[in-house]
């Protein structure tokens, strides 16, 4: 707050000074144009439209030299190749007992009906009937469909990572709320992290861990540890004070403070942080279908390649299954609060539930001693209707109106729209382009974020990858110009009632916590290996938080300001345009910020399908050791999410202090 | 009262900003609250003497913000302070160890909070005994010495409850319970009955004067509720922007308020049930015929102010006469009253 009023000040002083920051971000783009058009009539000179190929700093090479240092003569990969040996044993053995790896504790297989049964218990006590239903419905569709061991590869990973996750986050998560300097290191590398491309995991868990799940598990446990670190920090900086000081006056020592009163008290943030690690390791699990890792997600990618559309669709729909079930679990659990029971209560009625579900696992394991059924399901046994439902769809898109329409969408999109944008954004020279991001940022944010925005932009234009950077760029800006056509009206109208406004956010928070990987399925379905799949898979992931934050903005409006609207005799539209767009402003912000992020991770993901942009050649270096370029690439899709990340939260803050809403 | 008193602090100040220690240095004497404050300073507590004596209760008593709160947690080192010093039963409290601090803590004091400060992952025979857990008490002890506090704030056979089961009433008798656990000399209370509603917060005082009457310990009360002050007081310390205006009995201050600050705060006061025969009693006269209780209440005597003859009446303390009382000094304090 101190911050927003300060920055507000020196705005103020700015205008004394003459130029504001709308004139100056004016000028810039007229300077951009002006030298965009010098470029159109021949006057500019390639070396000033491009940096040139003899200019680029090798960072490549650079960074390979670091590596390699830091790697063989620091002699990390031998302490890495170390911790491989602990990890592995452990994957192994969850491997074991998930789906019969041949390995210690060769106990496993567990039986799938084992499994369902003690996920259903676990559901009912977290959750009631309808909980139940999910985790029991969810496995136990798992087997039926003949997917069980690749689903149990996939889970024998998450089991490991999310773990591991949170045990690293919340331990670094108490670090930089007890030491200031520690959070002051972590933030600005927790805000890269969260913006790295996900190759960028993948490629050094390949080179310091051993390919395969070790490698799969360690960049999906570094890749959810963030939200825990953030999550674990705000709960403990949340405890009542009056809490606290209780502990302090009944003698705590510092470490049962924090055993016994800290963390105990922050329990539903820390909750809600394993949440956010369980769906983030769902979702990196499959990606790292990239670097081999056998699982839902190898399976999705070889079915998706080979444009078997019945198959891909079931896979989809058992990961969705599982990130539901999931996602619904851990949220019931942070919400769960402990009951009481009657003075007297037997110990066996204490923990009914525990019992009943320990005593369904045994009588299932028993029974699938002599029923075969009930332990594995094998090939011929499955319901899987892969083929029949490929027909289905492919028949479905046969049809004469929707081959007409995805045909249009794709002729009239590709040619009319699209192409011509991209060729505008790459016809703009490197200079103007810059200048044109400060001017964005200058404008909404303010002086620091412009220096941001040139720093980080020219930092890509050296790269040497700037072509692709703004195919990228491209593909992100037209796909969520795209998302917020359609999804700012539907959140609109969703406002308009409680009862929509609900069912839409129900939808939105759901879709949320589908993994990315999956929303590539309905747009390779609709318009097969084309650019209009990949911009529509963003489209898709990037609609989900404008939709939500469209309406969760517009809900938060104070109902006194609507009904002072009302009482001043607005019409409806007017309400909406002068009082409630207004205010939810920057909510909505936030949620196109978010749809920016999305679509960056999207648009890497969706490298898959075929593009030219810097996801295609980070999955190019995947096959490699090439870390020196991996992460340079990486680091331009950093770089430019986080000039947009930076610039509009800081808006969206600016505004909130602005109109005096809570933060 | 000639022992020492239990807790004493002389010119104790507590200042909240970037350098405390250096500003108040530096700081010219008799700089008023206004302008420390517009130095970016915030004096919480500002230059503080004051006594408490064994088995008393002083209850402070200010608005919000006013330092009342603060003050109190320098009493038990919640807050460190920044210059002069307080004696906690002869320690010097900032000269404590770590260690040290967390003994006293664990033997001597025990506090209980405005909004109770329960931890809501335990139960209330669990949240009750926390502080016996900490030091470390052996199992069924604790569980047995926690049942009997329990029993004492009235809460039994919901031992087994959560925080959030309870009501607001019951959770801040959890709070007390806690409080009581390790049997504390020294009692603080911050503001208890403030979070609860008026019927309720009439029940906790009652309640609270009977396990006063119980135990007898040394009290620091926090109050922003004036008429909580003259029911429960031995001693109030009426505070304003961190500083103590006046440290008295109910009696003096309704009768003589120092400041202009107090006096108003007194106005409204019906000063008729706060002042005491003992209080008006001169000793020169002695005056005749059947004494009054040194402790009754001028609004206690209204029928026999107006309705006596006597000019004089004889005042008895433990039925041993201490002085006369000027019936026309009780009719002014009745029928001031407005």
């Amino acid at each position: 707050m101190a911050d927003a009023a300060r920055d507000y000040d020196a705005t103020q002083i700015g205008f004394a000074g003459g130029l504001s920051r709308g004139k100056l971000a004016l000028i810039f783009v007229a300077i951009a144009a002006i030298l965009t058009l010098s470029r159109y009539a021949g006057f500019m000179p390639d070396a000033l439209f491009r940096v040139p190929e003899s200019m680029v700093p090798p960072f490549a090479i650079w960074l390979d030299a670091i590596f390699n240092f830091v790697k063989d003569d620091l002699g990390l990969l031998t302490l890495t190749r170390t911790l491989t040996g602990g990890l592995e044993w452990v994957l192994d053995a969850t491997g074991n007992l998930l789906y019969g790896k041949r390995r210690w504790p060769n106990l496993g297989p567990i039986p799938w009906t084992s499994i369902a049964a003690a996920a259903a218990v676990l559901g009912y006590y977290l959750g009631g009937w309808r909980m139940s239903l999910l985790a029991g419905g969810t496995f136990v569709w798992t087997a039926l469909i003949g997917q069980w061991d690749i689903a149990m590869e996939t889970m024998s990973v998450l089991v490991v990572a999310a773990p591991l996750a949170f045990v690293i986050g919340l331990t670094l998560g108490i670090l930089a709320w007890r030491k200031p300097w520690v959070n002051r290191t972590i933030k600005p590398i927790l805000s890269v992290l969260q913006t790295l491309p996900f190759f960028t995991y993948l490629l050094p868990a390949v080179i310091f861990f051993k390919v395969g799940p070790t490698a799969g598990a360690v960049a999906t446990t570094i890749y959810a540890i963030p939200p825990m670190i953030l999550m674990t920090t705000l709960g403990l900086q949340k405890v009542s004070p009056e809490v606290v000081e209780a502990g302090e006056m009944s003698g705590c020592t510092r470490w049962q403070l924090l055993r016994h009163v800290y963390i105990p008290s922050a329990r539903s943030e820390i909750l809600v942080g394993v949440n956010q690690v369980i769906m983030l390791c769902l979702a990196m699990v499959v990606l790292t279908a990239f670097i081999g890792m056998p699982g839902l997600g190898a399976k999705l990618l070889a079915m998706m390649g080979s444009f078997k559309l019945g198959r891909s669709f079931e896979i989809g729909v058992t990961i969705v299954l599982l990130a539901v079930t999931l996602d619904r679990m851990s949220k019931a659990w942070a919400v769960k609060q402990p009951e009481h029971f009657e003075k007297g209560t037997p110990w066996w009625k204490r923990h009914i539930m525990l019992l009943l579900g320990l005593g369904l696992f045994v009588f299932f394991i028993i029974v699938s001693q002599f029923i075969e059924v009930a332990s594995t399901i094998g090939r011929r046994q499955n319901f899987s209707q892969g083929k029949e439902m490929d027909e289905l769809i492919k028949g479905f898109l046969n049809i004469e109106v929707v081959k007409a329409t995805t045909g249009f969408l794709r002729a009239f999109l590709n040619v009319q729209v699209l192409i011509p944008f991209r060729n505008f954004m790459l016809s703009i020279p490197t200079p103007a382009f810059i200048l044109l991001v400060v001017a964005f940022a200058l404008w909404l944010g303010g002086r620091k974020q412009a220096i941001i925005a040139a720093i980080f932009f020219s930092l890509v234009a050296l790269s040497g990858w700037w072509d692709r950077s703004v195919i990228t760029l491209y593909s992100v800006i037209s796909a969520v110009t795209l998302a917020m056509l359609i999804g700012l009206p539907l959140g609109i109208w969703a406002a308009r009632t409680e009862r929509w406004s609900n069912r839409i956010l129900l939808v939105c928070d759901t879709a949320q916590t589908f993994p990315s990987f999956v929303y590539l399925i309905p747009a390779i379905m609709l318009f097969g290996i084309t650019d209009i799949a990949v911009i529509f898979s963003i489209l898709i992931f990037a609609m989900v938080p404008l939709t939500r934050y469209t309406i969760e903005g517009l809900r938060s409006v104070p109902e006194e300001m609507t009904e002072a609207a009302d009482m001043s005799g607005a019409t409806r539209m007017q309400k909406l345009w002068n009082v409630q767009l207004p205010l939810a402003l920057p909510t909505m912000a936030v949620g196109f910020n978010q749809a920016i992020m999305f679509a960056f991770f999207m648009v890497i993901i969706a490298a898959f399908i075929g593009t030219q942009d810097l996801g295609q050649e980070l999955q190019r270096t995947l096959a490699g050791t090439d870390l020196g370029k991996n992460f340079v690439l990486g680091i331009c899709v950093s770089l430019m999410a986080l000039t947009f990340d930076l610039t509009i939260i800081k808006w969206a803050s600016d505004q909130k202090a602005a109109l005096g809403l809570e933060d | 009262m000639s022992a020492a008193p239990v807790i004493s602090c002389k010119n104790v100040w507590k200042i909240f900003g970037a350098d405390p220690e250096g500003y108040l240095k530096r700081m010219p004497a008799g700089h008023s609250y206004d302008a420390i404050r517009a130095d970016g300073y915030i004096a919480g507590v500002k230059d503080v003497s004051i006594e408490v004596n064994k088995g008393e209760m002083l209850v402070v008593m200010g608005l919000s913000g006013s330092g009342k709160s603060t003050l109190v947690r320098c009493f038990s080192r919640l807050h460190d302070i920044t210059g002069g010093t307080i004696e906690v039963a002869g320690q010097d409290i900032m000269q404590l160890s770590e260690k040290e601090l967390i003994e006293l803590r664990r033997n001597k004091m025990g506090m209980v909070f405005q909004s109770f400060g329960l931890l809501p992952h335990r139960t209330v025979l669990d949240n009750v005994a926390f502080p016996l857990e900490m030091r470390g008490q052996e199992k069924h002890a604790r569980r047995a010495r926690a049942l009997e506090v329990i029993k004492l704030v009235g809460l039994e056979g919901r031992e087994d409850y959560f925080p959030r089961e309870l009501s607001g009433g019951q959770q801040q008798r959890v709070g007390i319970a806690r409080s009581l656990a390790i049997e504390p000399d020294i009692w603080f209370l911050d503001e208890p009955f403030s979070a609860l509603d008026p019927l309720i917060r009439r029940e906790m005082q009652d309640e609270f004067m009977r396990l006063q009457q119980l135990l007898n310990k040394t009290i620091v009360f926090i109050t922003h509720d004036f008429d909580e002050a003259l029911r429960l007081a031995d001693r109030i310390a009426i505070m304003k922007d961190g500083a103590v205006e006046q440290c008295d009995t109910p009696d003096q201050i309704v009768l003589h308020p120092a400041t202009e600050y107090v006096r108003k705060f007194t106005e409204e006061i019906d000063k008729a049930r706060v002042v005491h025969a003992g209080v008006l009693a001169t000793a020169d006269t002695k005056g005749e015929g059947e004494p009054v209780d040194a402790g009754a209440t001028v609004k206690e005597m209204a029928s026999l102010l107006v309705h006596d003859t006597r000019d004089v009446i004889p005042v008895a303390r433990n039925g041993v006469v201490i002085g006369g009382l000027n019936r026309q000094d009780g009719l002014t304090i009745l029928l001031e009253a407005g």
